[in-house]
């Protein structure tokens, strides 16, 4: 896909062209756009905490979402699985699109939205009363599949696509929570995997990592994307730069910028996303 | 400034005696009840005691089968009673937080747990005892899970609480429903925690003689009818403790400290199973 289309769809904040011209675009992923947010507000009671965000996701792409602290990131990538419910109070207005369908619809079940977009978190988090296998099936067995065989056929498959494959493949048995930090994340992964997700949130999955395990799972996101779609928070701008296709930088609940990785990077056309990337503020 | 060290010196022994006298006070007093117990009771001890069942008033010899096994029935009935509706309201409340109401339940949990048992014993004399017409074991375990059920809910409520809600995030993110994150994930994570709770609460209704007074009554006889009268230990060793003959005290002294390691052995059991499994 050349860059001249990306422009048309992407580079969108609301101040800029007003109603979204693209807005009928048809989804899926035969066009190459997996999900689509339109006019996406969030709020906490009073506080709205993202401002009609507007931005396509790419199927089969890196998507990245940066921001200094507390510009709603985090909040705004809890939406695109329904996550974000989960906190009281919280307040959702506009739409996620995940091919056709309407995320937020009426009808829409959040458990079958999260089985579809899956999520890594911040902090690694397995199972701590499950082993390294128990941990990679939870989403298969929780959800009633009991056949051995095609469970032992997810684990390989989920854990090799982690690349924690061949660390663990000896003690399946073992505690998840025996892992070490890096580990665990990739086995969080493998979790997320087992289900077959179209889409895979990441929510800053390397900031309680090292730096070799975060180069690890750096180089699983680059083989990942052949896969799943994926779009992932950071704070660190140049693991935004290293990792992912397009950029969403966003600050004090707007997207400011949103464009391919190397163009926002290198040529930004926003003079906050200037200052930022260049370490001015944020 | 060798005399102001000297006397921050003093001051840090001070402190140090005074805590240690505090903590031998308390020590003090477990210890000497546990050896007053044991002294006055376990000589008393022997197979027939625990195996045999009581003899008419005079007598010697003798034991106290029946209310060895009317305490464990009681208290068993009560814990199928007890424990899922303790665990079940902990559950409503904290994984179902709603504004405000939660927190009420909790209070009045915690206000319940400080009636007293005899109040909880009458009250238990009215909702089943005279409906029902007669005295029985089952109205006694009405009473000690009326004394479970907010020991449980608070212990539960505690061990769910404990559990990080990045581990319910990590499970409903992979489309698990909410009730099966709570069987998959909440409860197994927090059931050394749970287990703890359900024991505490156990070996409180264990140890309690005056919900039984006017529900399960006692019983001189073998019985394991839940819906006649049945013999407990505690209200066994009231009886005893308070009737005019000599091999009645010794009784109650010998009762008093099967009671005691049937409580303890309860609770040192479960601590060395949870630790067994934490070991893996």
């Amino acid at each position: 896909m050349s860059s001249e289309t990306y422009a048309i769809n992407d580079v969108k904040t609301r101040e800029l062209e007003g109603p979204i011209a693209s807005a009928t675009e048809a989804l899926g992923p035969d066009n190459g756009v997996r999900m689509r947010v339109d006019e996406l507000s969030v709020y906490y009671g009073k506080v709205q905490a993202v401002k009609q965000v507007t931005l396509s996701i790419r199927t089969h792409k890196v998507t990245a979402l940066i921001g200094p602290s507390g510009c709603g990131k985090s909040t705004f990538i809890r939406c695109l699985n329904r996550m974000h419910e989960l906190t009281p109070g919280a307040r959702v207005e506009g739409k996620v699109l995940l091919d056709e369908q309407d995320l937020y619809g009426a009808g829409v079940d959040p458990v079958d939205v999260r089985r579809r977009v899956g999520m890594v978190f911040q902090k690694p988090n397995p199972f701590p009363n499950m082993s390294v296998r128990e941990n990679v099936i939870a989403g298969f067995r929780l959800n009633g599949v009991r056949d051995r065989k095609t469970l032992d056929e997810v684990v390989e498959k989920s854990l090799r696509g982690a690349a924690l494959w061949d660390e663990v493949k000896d003690n399946l048995q073992k505690s998840g929570a025996s892992l070490s930090g890096g580990q665990q994340q990739r086995l969080c992964i493998a979790r997320a995997l087992a289900v077959n997700p179209e889409v895979l949130l990441m929510d800053e999955p390397c900031s309680a990592l090292d730096p070799i395990a975060t180069a690890k799972i750096e180089e699983l996101i680059h083989e990942l994307k052949e896969q799943v779609t994926i779009v992932i928070v950071t704070h660190n701008m140049q693991q935004a730069a290293r990792v992912s296709d397009f950029t969403a930088f966003f600050y004090l609940g707007e997207l400011v910028e949103f464009g391919e990785t190397g163009k926002l990077f290198t040529a930004p056309e926003k003079r906050q996303t200037e200052d930022y990337i260049t370490g001015r503020f944020g | 400034m060798n005399r102001h060290f000297r006397f921050r010196k003093f001051v840090e022994w001070a402190n140090w005696v005074g805590m240690l006298c505090c903590m031998s006070v308390s020590i003090f007093f477990l210890v000497a009840i546990l050896g007053y117990v044991l002294v006055h009771g376990a000589s008393y001890i022997d197979w027939e005691f625990l195996t045999a069942m009581p003899v008419p008033a005079g007598e010697t010899g003798g034991g106290i089968a029946n209310a060895l096994v009317g305490s464990f029935l009681v208290v068993m009935v009560a814990s199928l009673m007890a424990l899922p509706i303790g665990i079940g309201a902990a559950i409503f409340i904290n994984e179902f937080p709603s504004h405000g109401f939660g927190r009420t339940v909790r209070f009045l949990a915690e206000v319940l747990t400080g009636v007293p048992s005899i109040v909880v014993g009458l009250f238990a004399y009215a909702l089943v005892v005279v409906p029902s017409g007669g005295f029985s074991a089952f109205s006694g375990s009405v009473a000690y899970a009326f004394i479970m059920v907010p020991i449980i809910l608070i212990t539960a409520q505690e061990a769910l609480r404990l559990v990080p809600d990045s581990l319910r995030e990590a499970s409903l993110a992979l489309g698990i429903p909410k009730w099966r994150t709570i069987m998959g994930v909440v409860l197994p994570v927090s059931s050394r925690a749970l287990i703890t709770g359900a024991v505490l609460a156990i070996s409180r209704a264990l140890g309690e003689a005056a919900p039984m007074l006017f529900t399960a009554f006692g019983n001189s006889f073998w019985n394991v009818n839940l819906t006649k009268p049945i013999a407990t230990v505690p209200l066994l060793i009231y009886t005893y403790a308070t009737g005019p003959y000599d091999d009645w005290h010794q009784k109650a002294w010998a009762a008093s400290f099967v009671l005691l390691v049937v409580v303890l052995l309860t609770s040192v059991l479960t601590r060395a199973f949870l630790r067994g499994n934490s070991d893996e």
